[in-house]
């Protein structure tokens, strides 16, 4: 049992993957000196082109679903050209609302700046920059969502309940942000933003007790505890914390709980994309420059080496699942108080499994986990508009990223469709059967 | 293992033992002051032992029994054991667990019904239905997981199903061309699993995650794409009739249980018995405990492990497409979003319960739809407890029982480990 078990866990950590390297591969020393320093071109290469064929794919979904293509390749033989026509239109409208959607039209951003500095009438420019900023605002509760999953991924956790935990700590921010009344906002903000990160972190920290104690596999735990939490919510928003009148939401937040909005309305740009962003940075210190980090890699690459070592596996359990749900809650948090001010149901809205796949792109790298999260975002907001302009749902974003986890987590895959020689690259091992 | 250590494994033995022999007193106490205490006497449960309406069982009379001295037996016999327990000890603590707890709910069901009628065959009988999806899905992570590989994708792969199902019904007008396409559809998503799996060595969670996130995306664009507009023509199939089996189906209370359902309950018990079969008694099944409890050596005997695995999984996505299948065409008729609400998982906690074993996995399933029927009929009775409350049960009790049974019920050794040739 003890043998068998070992096995897999002796896989994960950063052993270089099997095979021989390519031809013209750096010397060995050279490699030693590249692993510490610059991440290699492939790094970056296998998540783009794994962006790009998902992208591919979610277009062909596109055109298959959409009626007027199918009608024009009914007569593709007699018209050939107007099928082309048909197809390049529907991917166009798509894809061209999903771009303008994410980044506004240049156009109008330079044509915004020449009025400000001609006249100084910000109103144009602030219009034209709107769509990036919605892109950033959807990027933020991603960062935080993306970083808890990354946490866990650390330590050999997979938290799915990044959803529950999310939502759980919107409630939990929310209820602190209408609870307390009359308070300065340096106090008010700040125990708003807690009581997300707490509600979360508590959410998360059963699970990873539960692995710890009794060796639950946290995946299906944490699945469980997200529809408990739905169900939670459900009783919450039409019980304790309903707001009078019949839709079953809270009552808006004090404006001493909101996180400070950058610009005029409609632009919902706040201070919450440079939390995210300071709790990036604060997160890689804790996981690579301190104590608790080394300890919560040692124990995901190698529990028994860890135990062996003198560190507690239970602790390191519940503590990176305290710290994951803590960042998901985080999310929730920085969605209500910047954004949406007061929580309903459904509210989460698929942002918990979102963070997976940015997760798995980002490498589960704090950096990469960011620059993960900008590209997610940017593609939700333009999903946004690509859904009311082209009619095409937002689901579109889910089929796309179910397969950019498929190829970022099988490489081979896009290796083979590009034409790719492989390089060296750590492989994610998260099955530990489910009793280890 | 040393003297020492031995020892000391004894003792913590011991103290886990009196720790389980003081919670189930307590809840035998708690079953008498929670549910017997408050009672005002001479009120009277009811529990019905004939099925609703349409029944052809013979009629039997209700079981009627006084609740109050009823509860206090129950919790005077849940003490006992306790007590038992917490002096003695008793050889299966599992069994002694099991009859507390069946004492506690059997109370808390004579206390929710006081002065009512309950619908006992009627419970019994929707906890099968309920725990149909549930065993079917339990039954593709054990034909996945005997051979090696841990499946997390039933819950998409059942989801996807369950749509396609619903689709192609609707379009033929044929509710047996929507199974065979559910389970070709289920065969499909298995295969892209597999093929991950045992072709690219992808981490199997990662793999399962993505096709349960893909499998939604997918189901909810086409929903919105497509069935929300046109309801009639694509998202309304009927449902599969209930067949009642002659004679069977006369027997009272087993009759309407087990011999009054529709085709999907049955093809599912068919499967329990027809997987037990093949995994114990056949060549087949010894060579896919053999892949997956020691790839090697079963490679080094000339069975071809990545073969095994992939018909074992595709098998199983199979079965969990019959399990998406009951969702729609089984018990609605019509495709809603994300309706399959983590029975995949469910599913997954009954594997595990039952210790990969059709035949376990069986029974633990018919104890989470158990869990999922109490839960409707307890609404239906108007137990002060909010529903959302009750709709939490079954979550709940697979999260208790992962915990109880994890460690205790061991998995096949190779289990979610790639296998490499040399």
């Amino acid at each position: 049992m003890e043998q068998t078990q070992a096995t897999p866990e002796l896989r994960s950590g950063s052993t270089p993957a099997p095979g021989a390297p390519a031809p013209g591969a750096p010397a060995p020393k050279a490699r030693a000196k590249q692993r510490a320093q610059v991440p290699s071109l492939q790094t970056f290469l296998i998540p783009l082109l794994a962006v790009l064929t998902g992208l591919i794919i979610g277009g062909i979904v596109i055109l298959v679903t959409d009626a007027v293509v199918v009608a024009a390749f009914r007569n593709f033989f007699r018209e050939p050209g107007e099928a082309l026509k048909a197809v390049w239109h529907s991917i166009a409208s798509a894809y061209g609302s999903l771009l303008s959607g994410s980044f506004g039209s240049p156009r109008e951003i330079i044509e915004g700046l020449q009025t400000y500095f001609a006249v100084g009438d910000p109103a144009p420019l602030l219009q034209a920059i709107y769509p990036i900023t919605e892109s950033l605002v959807a990027s933020t509760p991603y960062i935080f969502a993306g970083l808890g999953v990354a946490v866990g991924f650390k330590c050999g956790l997979f938290n799915i309940g990044a959803e529950g935990q999310f939502f759980v700590g919107a409630l939990g921010s929310a209820f602190v942000g209408y609870k307390l009344i009359g308070v300065p906002w340096f106090i008010h903000l700040p125990l708003a933003v807690l009581g997300g990160a707490v509600a979360g972190a508590l959410w998360g920290a059963i699970p990873g007790y539960l692995k710890a104690a009794t060796g639950g596999h946290e995946v299906v735990n944490t699945i469980m505890m997200n529809w408990i939490a739905f169900r939670l919510s459900d009783w919450l928003l039409n019980g304790p914390m309903k707001a009078p009148g019949y839709r079953p939401v809270t009552p808006q937040i004090e404006a001493s709980a909101e996180l400070p909005r950058l610009f005029a309305l409609p632009i919902r740009f706040n201070v919450g994309f440079f939390l995210a962003l300071a709790v990036a940075a604060l997160i890689y210190w804790l996981i690579y420059k301190t104590t608790v980090g080394y300890e919560i890699r040692a124990v995901g690459a190698n529990p028994d080496a860890a135990r062996y070592a003198g560190m507690s596996i239970t602790r390191n359990f519940v503590l990176t699942m305290m710290l994951s749900g803590g960042l998901a809650g985080l999310a929730g948090a920085s969605q209500v108080l910047g954004i949406d001010h007061w929580v309903g149901q459904g509210f989460s809205a698929g942002y918990g499994f979102d963070a997976i796949a940015i997760a798995l792109l980002g490498k589960s790298h704090p950096a990469g986990v960011v620059l993960a999260a900008l590209l997610f975002g940017t593609l939700r907001s333009g999903a946004t508009r690509m859904q009311s302009l082209a009619g095409i749902p937002i689901d579109i974003i889910s089929i796309i990223q179910g397969l950019v986890i498929v190829f970022v987590a099988a490489p081979a895959i896009i290796r083979w469709l590009f034409r790719i020689r492989a390089g060296r690259e750590e492989k994610l091992v998260l099955t530990r059967g489910w009793g280890a | 293992m040393t003297i020492a250590s031995a020892q000391m494994t004894k003792r913590a033995d011991v103290t886990g033992h009196r720790v389980t022999g003081l919670v189930l007193l307590l809840i035998g106490l708690a079953i008498f002051g929670l549910f017997g205490a408050a009672l005002e006497p001479g009120l009277e449960t009811k529990f019905g032992l004939n099925p609703g309406f349409g029944s052809q069982a013979i009629k039997i009379p209700d079981l009627v029994l006084p609740t109050q001295p009823a509860i206090y037996m129950l919790a005077g016999m849940a003490v006992f054991f306790g007590a038992w327990q917490l002096a003695r000890g008793f050889r299966s603590v599992g069994a002694v667990i099991g009859i507390v707890a069946f004492c506690f709910i059997a109370a808390f069901l004579l206390w929710a019904a006081r002065g009512k009628t309950f619908n006992l065959v009627g419970m019994l009988s929707s906890s099968l239905v309920r725990a149909t999806p549930i065993a079917l899905a339990a039954l593709c992570g054990v034909i996945s997981e005997r051979a090696g590989v841990v499946n997390i994708a039933i819950e998409g792969i059942m989801l996807m199903a369950t749509q396609t199902a619903v689709v192609s019904a609707t379009i033929s007008g044929n509710l047996y061309v929507g199974l065979v396409v559910a389970i070709l559809t289920g065969m499909l998503l298995a295969a892209i699993h597999a093929f991950l799996a045992v072709k690219f060595k992808v981490d199997q969670i990662v793999s399962g995650v993505a096709i349960n996130i893909f499998a939604t995306g997918a189901t909810s664009f086409i929903s919105s794409r497509f069935l929300e507009r046109n309801t009639d023509v694509l998202n309304n199939s009927g449902t599969f009739p209930v067949i009642a089996i002659p004679l069977l189906s006369k027997i009272p209370i087993l009759g309407p249980i087990f011999f009054a359902n529709n085709i999907i309950v049955y093809l599912m018990i068919l499967l329990v018995v027809a997987l037990h079969v093949l995994l114990f008694y056949t060549p087949w099944g010894l060579r896919t405990r053999a892949v997956g409890e020691h790839p090697k050596a079963a490679d080094t005997l000339g069975i071809n492990v990545y073969l095994m695995r992939y018909v074992n999984v595709i098998l199983g996505g199979a079965i969990a497409g019959v399990g998406g299948a009951y969702f729609s065409i089984g018990s609605v008729g019509r495709f809603d979003e994300i309706m399959t609400a983590g029975k995949g998982f469910i599913g997954l906690a009954a594997m595990i319960f039952g210790k990969w074993n059709p035949v376990g996995a069986f029974f633990s399933s018919l104890l989470f739809g158990f869990a999922d029927s109490l839960q409707v009929k307890l609404q239906i009775l108007r137990v002060p407890i909010p529903s959302e409350f009750l709709l939490m049960a079954p979550y709940i009790v697979t999260m208790v029982v992962l915990a109880g049974v994890v460690g205790r019920a061991i998995p096949p050794a190779a289990d979610g480990v790639p296998y490499e040739k040399d």
